[in-house]
């Protein structure tokens, strides 16, 4: 219990993470436009053929056409992706395969600078996933109001923060990259169904509505799909609040894993 | 430039340090050797204050480390054992990168890594992408990187192993400029012929605590007589029953060779005459016999 305690100190943070999202940017943009292209036609395609697809079929969905309705929730799920895809599988080369964080420590930079430069790089590609969808329904003429669509930019920031922090955690735990299939599996996949991307919420059994309450990506759509239609969200206070305490708890958490991996 | 104090480590129930204590002077070569598990990695984190001790001080380039170890380690670089140079980028571009690690500005690292690429014997491979280096560009990169913030003090953890001859010189003879340059460095290895011509001092870790200190012609003439004949060949075993504790100040049978330590070798080899079904070798002793002695012959896995 002591040693948990020990572990569980509160991250010290200071401006020397830069370096470490700096050195991330700079890599990202060397193959800037396959990233672009592979990150984002996958969740632009599924949106735009299921959204026209199967929208014809359907009448309003949730108050509004079916692709206005598939497009906020995919706002959420690709921002979801892009943060969890980046702190799993980069992040996880950069410690364990290449050994990037082990050269970066010798330098005045500590775990907790690391980790916070991985994290807010995370948030970065999150926003880059994000606003391509908005850039979407903004052409579309997808929103109701497009001053209120600008809301979307932070509460993307924030689901990436949000989803990058609980992302470090499987990073500091895994043995091998395999191991991020059941965190796909178990956690993403369901959070997926369950939280309202495709269909609302309120289609689901009671009790897994209660589930789906609890979950990060109902908070994240919950706060987006008003702002798309043109409404102020209900609730706004818990839904950041429950985003910003998922990321903070993660980041922390997975400090103290990987502290426990690392640095021993 | 480095003061250790009764530094421990513990991990689980092993004691990792019982007690180091170390002192390395500005300007010097200073060699940390030990069989393996003996402590030396170990000992480098701690002085980084990349783990934390469980008792006892260090004090390294003015700081006190692990509570300033980011002080600390802005006056010290490091060459780690394994390679760790950044993948996705090319030569130049990681020197830029480690630069910019510690908080140095863009026009200063560039005015360095020109000088920087000239000692690594890389200006040619500045644009070169590290997977297509040799083992050797890779280890002078690293020990370029380790001076892009031009540290009063270099750490590394065995800059040679893994090496071929040709690479070590050119690694030896970088060191050997640093040095002349007026560098305080410490460095771990297991080759003793490379303790032996780079470091001032040097100090032998065996369980977690040293076992002797000095410059290395001194260890050996304080820990060892001065020659050593190696016996080896067919009747060994009854010769050394006859002959050994005779002629030899001292002696030790290790696997098919007896090593007879003498002050002086000739009486040895007048008996070894008569012996013709036995060869022998006759050398001065040298830093690894007295690396033997105080560590043991034992295997250590």
């Amino acid at each position: 219990m002591i040693y948990v305690i020990k572990l569980l100190h509160l991250p010290q943070l200071s401006w020397r993470f830069i370096p470490v999202w700096h050195r991330n940017y700079l890599v990202w943009k060397k193959l800037a436009s396959p990233a672009i292209l592979g990150n984002l036609a996958d969740p632009m395609l599924y949106m735009l053929g299921l959204g026209y697809g199967l929208g014809s079929l359907l009448p309003d969905v949730g108050g509004m056409p079916y692709l206005t309705f598939l497009a906020a929730g995919t706002v959420a799920y690709s921002t979801m992706n892009a943060a969890t895809f980046e702190v799993l599988y980069s992040s996880f080369s950069r410690m364990h395969v290449q050994r990037t964080w082990d050269a970066i420590m010798n330098a005045p930079l500590t775990l907790d600078d690391v980790m916070l430069g991985e994290l807010t790089w995370a948030v970065t590609k999150s926003l880059l996933s994000g606003l391509a969808i908005l850039a979407v329904i903004w052409g579309l003429g997808l929103f109701g109001n497009f001053w209120m669509t600008l809301w979307i930019i932070p509460v993307v920031a924030m689901v990436g923060f949000c989803f990058g922090g609980m992302g470090l955690v499987m990073n500091a735990v895994s043995p091998s990259y395999d191991f991020f299939l059941y965190y796909f599996s178990l956690v993403i996949t369901p959070m997926v169904l369950l939280c309202g991307v495709f269909f609302p919420v309120t289609q689901l059994p009671e009790v897994v509505q209660s589930v789906s309450a609890w979950l990060p990506l109902t908070h994240a759509i919950d706060l987006v799909r008003p702002l798309v239609v043109g409404n102020v969200p209900d609730n706004i206070a818990l839904h950041v609040a429950a985003l910003l305490v998922y990321g903070s708890l993660g980041y922390v958490i997975a400090l103290a894993l990987t502290r426990r991996r690392l640095l021993k | 430039m480095l003061k250790v104090r009764g530094l421990t480590k513990k991990y689980g129930d092993t004691e990792v340090l019982r007690g180091l204590d170390l002192t390395v002077r500005r300007g010097e070569c200073f060699g940390l050797l030990g069989p393996n598990g003996a402590g030396k990695t170990t000992t480098l984190r701690l002085l980084l204050g990349l783990i934390e001790p469980d008792s006892g001080s260090i004090e390294l380039a003015g700081f006190s480390v692990p509570k300033h170890a980011r002080e600390a380690r802005m006056k010290v670089g490091v060459v780690p054992q394994m390679d760790n140079l950044d993948p996705d980028f090319s030569v130049r571009e990681n020197l830029f990168a480690y630069g910019r690690y510690f908080g140095m500005e863009k026009s200063a690292i560039a005015a360095r890594v020109p000088h920087l690429l000239e000692f690594a014997g890389l200006a040619h491979k500045a644009d070169a992408k590290i997977t297509q280096l040799s083992g050797g560009m890779k280890r002078r990169l690293t020990l370029a990187r380790a001076l892009v913030h031009d540290p009063d003090i270099l750490f590394l953890d065995e800059p040679t192993t893994g090496l071929d001859p040709q690479a070590r010189h050119l690694i030896w003879q970088g060191l050997r400029q640093l040095i002349a340059d007026g560098k305080t460095i410490v460095l771990t290895t297991h080759f003793m012929d490379e303790a032996e011509r780079l470091t001032d001092r040097l100090a032998i870790l065996d369980h977690g605590c040293l076992v002797a200190e000095g410059a290395p012609r001194a260890l050996i003439e304080s820990h060892i007589e001065p020659v050593v004949v190696e016996v080896f060949g067919e009747g060994l075993a009854d010769w050394t029953r006859n002959h050994a504790a005779s002629l030899c100040q001292r002696f030790e049978t290790v696997g098919e060779t007896l090593f007879c330590y003498n002050s002086n070798a000739d009486t040895v080899i007048e008996a070894l005459k008569h012996a013709p079904t036995l060869r022998y070798l006759h050398r001065p002793s040298s830093l690894e016999d007295v690396f033997l002695k105080l560590t043991g012959r034992d295997l250590r896995d």
